[in-house]
């Protein structure tokens, strides 16, 4: 009977948290499919009346989101392999490679980590003006195409396999960057995918660098269209299915990579806040 | 024996490898800061370069006009730290603890479904800011889905993103200062403002965070729970320790290094604040959710003041570095 009962209320905690997390998510999809009218009268209930794809219309006729999705896909792209290739390249050489100023270079790596961006926001814009490539493609995608962590990431994973790997390849004749490309890099193949995933979802999702690297509407990603397309009209009740569309737009591929590769995020977590 | 032409190779070899990365860091973080450090000893306008000999050189005017001069730019920025430092007294603590409780009943034997729970409270932390920004901003509005379900409860939510009363002021349900917090306080803020609490509009934002920054901490508690020996609980259990000791006198002690982990990252992390500000309330109402980082953008590229812009960025760099070394010194000491 007791025991019953810790289950009962062991649950009902567990079912208040899961509508405290979920339920959220739930207004914002039922309320993109509801008209203006509907979406302000009764903003909880979980179901259109009627249900309609006008907002879903506006979002496409009326805004430039088919460009933010575009740009956002080609830099999150561009991004991204960048992203593995190099880290990956950093990192195999800081944890495999013996060079003078290896072990400066590791404790420069850690520190980087430990910039907070949010402080670099006016440096980054000067040094794109600076440099003249203030508004460009180049502007959202080079400052961003390598991370200390993932070098990181990437170093501890090498770190964990037998040397004797590589010996064989070195008997062979093979070059440092071949037995990096074919011997090393295919067992990596857990670490990749993890850095693959971290780098998806961190470029896909971020904001203030394009603040600072573009103002031209034509190069906005979609966190930043979308910032443009609400930041305007302040606590109104207005076009909420539109915006609450869009919002979810931009919500679903990482949401559709995180229900695949749950575990992966799960570890990626907390390699990254394993650096102390 | 290798020779020295052999360790000249092996040190060309390993830059090349780590050349790009070098390059672009030192590029697009290390020249940034430099540069910075200069825009901020400088009054320049945003107009042509910053290094230019016609760009007036002001010296530490700059910082001096933060600290010592009783102008706007310096209400501004300590009503900005003093937003901030709310925020953070509240995050820290509540996501600290709703992280811990989030990963106890995840981590519970008896229940079921564990792992869809655990992507549940985890889903929001690799969402979007600006999205969930949106999504947060429509279940706030005014009537809008928490105005109606307070409602239900009979309680009469309030304006949030309109409301710029500090809750402090609202706990003790004072107006109007009484005449002894009335005078001016430290650094030209009267102590009336510096005790006002976070605004409610405020409180929103802090309630947006907690839900979203809880899952990431939760999956660090979870990580350190299943690391603590079963065996451990079972011999407390055989002892005689009711559930509340085992976890009082067993579980907590084991968590301890999370928990600092935890509380330091928080700790950095809020002094951050800066998506969620600048979609939901950029600073409104009443410069009531001004945060610093907030501030330095919006002084750089709206007022195009960039060195008091740049010398805010830099104070807010020290006091999160101070933060950084402190979480990295005493882990350091735990280790060895």
């Amino acid at each position: 009977m007791r025991k019953l009962a810790s289950t009962f209320t062991g649950y009902s905690i567990l079912i208040f948290f899961a509508l405290v997390f979920i339920y959220p998510f739930v207004i914002q999809i039922a309320n993109s499919f509801k008209t203006e009218p509907d979406a302000a009268a009764s903003p909880l209930s979980p179901f259109p009346n009627p249900g309609t794809l006008a907002g879903f219309e506006r979002v496409f006729s009326g805004t430039d989101l088919p460009i933010w999705l575009g740009n956002s896909l080609l830099v999150t792209i561009v991004v991204t392999v960048g992203r593995v290739f190099l880290d990956s390249l950093a990192g195999y050489a800081l944890s495999r490679l013996r060079f003078r100023g290896r072990a400066a270079l590791f404790g420069a790596v850690i520190a980087v980590m430990a910039v907070p961006g949010v402080v670099l926001f006016i440096p980054k814009f000067l040094v794109l003006n600076q440099l003249g490539m203030y508004d460009s493609y180049l502007a959202l995608i080079l400052p961003v195409i390598v991370d200390a962590a993932g070098v990181f990431i990437m170093k501890q994973f090498f770190d964990s396999i037998p040397a004797g790997v590589e010996e064989a390849a070195r008997i062979d004749g093979a070059g440092a960057f071949r037995t990096f490309w074919s011997v090393v890099l295919p067992m990596a193949r857990p670490a990749l995918i993890t850095l693959t995933i971290i780098s998806f979802q961190g470029t896909w999702n971020e904001f203030p660098h394009t603040l600072v690297a573009v103002q031209n509407p034509a190069l906005f990603t979609l966190p930043r269209g979308l910032a443009d397309l609400v930041s305007g009209s302040l606590g109104g009740g207005t076009q909420y299915p539109l915006k609450l569309g869009a919002a979810l737009l931009a919500t679903i591929p990482v949401a559709v990579i995180f229900v695949i590769f749950q575990r992966r995020f799960v570890r990626g977590a907390n390699e990254g806040s394993d650096k102390g | 024996m290798p020779t020295r032409r052999s360790r000249a190779r092996d040190d060309a070899t390993g830059w090349l490898f780590v050349a790009p990365v070098v390059v672009i860091l030192a590029v697009f973080l290390l020249l940034p800061i430099l540069m910075a450090m200069w825009v901020s000893l400088t009054s320049w306008n945003g107009q042509g370069s910053p290094f230019r000999s016609d760009v007036p050189f002001v010296g530490l005017d700059n910082y001096d006009r933060l600290f010592t001069r009783d102008d706007l730019a310096r209400e501004n920025f300590m009503i900005s730290i003093r937003n901030n430092a709310y925020y953070v007294a509240i995050v820290v603590p509540l996501q600290t603890a709703l992280a811990l409780g989030l990963a106890l009943i995840v981590n519970s034997r008896l229940l079921k479904g564990k792992s869809f729970f655990r992507s549940a409270f985890y889903f929001p932390s690799v969402t979007s800011s600006v999205a969930i920004s949106v999504m947060f901003l429509f279940i706030f509005s005014n009537s809008g889905a928490l105005t109606q379900l307070l409602d239900f409860f009979g309680i009469q939510g309030p304006q949030w993103f309109s409301d710029a009363r500090g809750v402090l002021h609202l706990l003790l349900g004072m107006d109007t200062p009484p005449a002894a917090l009335a005078g001016a306080g430290p650094f030209g803020l009267s102590w009336w403002e510096w005790l006002a609490g976070p605004s409610v509009a405020m409180c929103a934002i802090i309630a947006l965070v907690v839900w979203t920054t809880s899952g990431t901490f939760m999956l660090m508690y979870l990580a350190a729970l299943q690391d603590i020996p079963v065996t451990l609980e079972e011999a407390a259990k055989l002892d005689g320790a009711g559930r509340w000791q085992r976890f009082r006198y067993v579980t907590l002690p084991m968590l301890r290094p999370t928990m600092f982990l935890v509380l330091t990252l928080g700790l950095i992390g809020s002094w951050q604040v800066f998506d969620q500000i600048y979609v939901m309330s950029q600073g409104a109402p009443a410069k009531t959710t001004l945060t610093p980082a907030f501030l330095s953008y919006r002084t750089a590229f709206r007022d195009f003041d960039y060195g008091a812009g740049t010398a805010i960025s830099f104070v807010l760099f020290l006091i999160i570095v101070l933060l950084t070394l402190f979480q990295r010194r005493v882990m350091r000491e735990r280790r060895s």
